[in-house]
């Protein structure tokens, strides 16, 4: 999962829904695994599955023409349910970036800690865009993590887009958080030193 | 000038990285068996002993089954979960209590109750409703898998320091109005991401005068708001709950602890970047409707009209109660209920119980009812039958599961059946939550027995 950002142009798979949760984005009956693997299986599975495992046609993940690994989504994803599991389904099924014009705070860390960029932008930008889809599944998105911009090819618009310097540079060099906490136990002894 | 949450969350900052988080120090880790494994897996890939292991706490909560907990779990993917939970904590030398354990049960609700959430503290686990130990007055919150990793190998997690709001409610509570009314009232006026980034503290009278059962309660749906946690100042009531308990400070150390705790509360002219008050006397027996915790009424109310709805939002309103097979401007009062759930680290405390008890008291269960009321520890479980609560429920007819998350989640049995409609005290009403094409209304212990005596929704304040 740790591969490298630099730009990334894609189709994309619009989700015009708010408040999407977690529980939607992986059902609880499907944490049970021990390991991270084969949850994009299940990525959003009630929505996209029939009782009897067919899947429903109308459910965007089932469409052919839509199709790409930048999912664009309502307001407030990934609410609700702290599982990382979300993350590992999104990633699972081959998502890198995310584009909302709100996260959930918890789903966002888990987002980047696994390596899927979270795009905030404009709730203008976000409703242009899901017009632009719904016009033409075949529209593009430019997302440049290096300029940290976002760009809607269809119609040529560009937002920047918010990162600290930090996560920026571990996305773009595929560091993860337990490389940098382990190199700097000094500091942390020191801590609990002054703090006994 | 400090607000309590910058008092705690400076206090164990050990470095801040440039244009990036801060490095925080936890006190506490807890883990259960669903979101520990691929953690435990990633120390043994990087090679890695847990850096303070007498800082982590294991259990397992979320599968455990809520009868026969003495045999073996039947369901072998929920046996390994917990099998391996109890083996990593083998592994890695960290404290575990297993099921069946007189420890065990819901990790929100042991925390406290052992004594291990304590006031000032930095306390994570992999689990949004990890804020519920907020009420102890810690800063307390949910976290992803990687980051329970980074904490079981540095005791440290990087994090951007969230914005402070403070959410006053002053006045008293009516006949009838718990905590969980409250916490559902607030959801309704703040939505689910109402709070997004910040963290809250809740003050005012009303809060003050609420038990330690209650403020845990209030506390735990914080994150329901978005908020990353909610904590409420310590009190002399934090402290007469705490003194005693098995891992509470003793003697002289319990004197120190005391006269810190008292030093932690938000200064007078404490400037917080978000202010909001509400009066107690607005908020009625409180139910949802819909399909996020946010989507709630008075249980007197009618469910908005569409037109109420801001367009971006009408058409998750209105699959949402194509989900609940509601109308918008129904009301809901009346309306048949199958499955009424107590429980959960919401409500599965012995007040919850005590509230329970005290409405269903000389009725009997609608037969129409299944009704599974699970305490969310063993130790709520000795107290109910030391209070004789367990002799007033069975003469009602209702009986007493093993303690566990339950149907808050399904993850084991306690699975509410498609269509079906559920009366419940936890804390989400997602699509599938407690069961595939489970209805769920969420509500109060007394709104919750209202329905198991009479089989629909009712108003408790008619019945009480």
């Amino acid at each position: 999962m740790r591969q490298k950002f630099d730009v990334i142009t894609s189709t994309c798979v619009p989700l015009p829904l708010e408040n999407v949760d977690t529980d939607q984005i992986i059902p609880a009956r499907f944490l049970k695994s021990t390991d991270k693997e084969g949850f994009g299986e299940n990525l959003f599975r009630d929505w996209r599955y029939n009782e009897d495992g067919s899947p429903r046609k109308d459910f965007v993940l089932n469409n052919p023409e839509y199709g790409g690994c930048i999912l664009v989504a309502g307001k407030n994803f990934g609410s609700g349910s702290s599982r990382e599991h979300a993350a590992w389904a999104i990633a699972g099924y081959g998502f890198r970036v995310v584009i909302s014009s709100f996260f959930a705070d918890i789903h966002k860390n888990n987002e980047l800690n696994n390596f899927v960029l979270p795009v905030v932008v404009s709730e203008t930008f976000l409703a242009e865009l899901f017009d632009c889809i719904a016009a033409n599944p075949k529209t593009e998105v430019e997302v440049n993590l290096p300029h940290q911009t976002v760009t809607n090819k269809e119609t040529g618009n560009t937002e920047s887009f918010e990162i600290n310097g930090y996560k920026k540079h571990c996305l773009m060099n595929g560091l993860d958080d337990i490389d940098y906490l382990i190199q700097n136990k000094d500091k942390i002894e020191e801590w609990e030193q002054r703090n006994r | 000038m400090n607000t309590l949450f910058d008092k705690i969350w400076d206090k164990h900052v050990v470095r801040i990285i440039e244009d990036g988080p801060t490095q925080l120090y936890i006190d506490r880790l807890y883990c259960h068996e669903v979101t520990s494994p691929q953690a435990f897996d990633g120390m043994r890939k990087r090679g890695l002993k847990c850096f303070r292991p007498s800082h982590i706490y294991c259990m397992p909560d979320h599968n455990t089954p809520t009868h026969d907990q003495d045999k073996p779990v039947a369901d072998p993917v929920s046996r390994k979960q917990i099998d391996t939970l109890a083996r990593n904590a083998g592994e890695f030398g960290l404290a575990h209590y297993g099921m069946m354990d007189k420890s065990n049960g819901i990790i929100h609700v042991v925390g406290p109750e052992k004594g291990l959430s304590l006031p000032g503290m930095t306390i994570v686990c992999g689990d949004s409703h990890t804020s519920t130990h907020g009420a102890m007055g810690a800063v307390a919150f949910g976290i992803g898998t990687s980051e329970v990793e980074m904490v079981m190998a540095s005791q440290c997690i990087l994090q951007q320091k969230p914005k402070s709001m403070r959410i006053n409610i002053n006045g008293r509570l009516g006949k009838g109005v718990t905590a969980k009314d409250v916490a559902l009232y607030l959801m309704s006026r703040m939505t689910t991401s109402g709070a997004t980034g910040f963290f809250i503290e809740y003050a005012g009278e009303t809060v003050r005068n609420m038990s330690m059962e209650s403020r845990l309660t209030l506390c735990n749906l914080s994150i329901e708001m978005g908020a990353r946690g909610g904590f409420i100042a310590p009190d002399d009531i934090t402290f007469e709950y705490i003194k005693g308990r098995e891992f509470a400070p003793k003697g002289k150390e319990w004197e120190e602890a005391v006269s810190y705790w008292k030093t932690l509360k938000s200064s007078d002219d404490a400037v917080f970047d978000k202010e909001l008050n509400f009066n107690a006397v607005n908020i009625k027996p409180t139910i949802t409707y819909g399909t996020n915790p946010g989507m709630g009424m008075g249980i007197d109310e009618t469910i908005p009209e569409l037109a109420d709805i801001p367009e971006s939002g009408r058409a998750s309103f209105l699959k949402s109660l194509e989900y609940m097979g509601f109308s918008p401007g129904e009301t809901l009062e009346g309306h048949p209920v199958d499955y009424v759930f107590l429980g959960a680290c919401t409500n599965g405390r012995i007040e919850d119980f005590r509230l329970f008890a005290s409405l269903v008291e000389g009725k009997k269960k609608a037969d129409s009812i299944v009704a599974w009321l699970v305490p969310g520890s063993w130790a709520v479980d000795r107290q109910i039958r030391e209070e004789g609560l367990d002799k007033v429920l069975a003469a009602a007819g209702f009986e007493i599961r093993q303690p566990g998350c339950s149907a808050c989640l399904a993850m084991n049995d306690d699975k509410i059946p498609a269509g079906k409609y559920s009366v419940s005290t936890s804390n989400r009403n997602f699509e599938g939550r407690q069961g595939p094409g489970a209805r769920t209304i969420l509500a109060s212990p007394l709104v919750a027995a209202a329905a198991a005596v009479t089989g629909k929704i009712t108003d408790p304040r008619t019945i009480m």
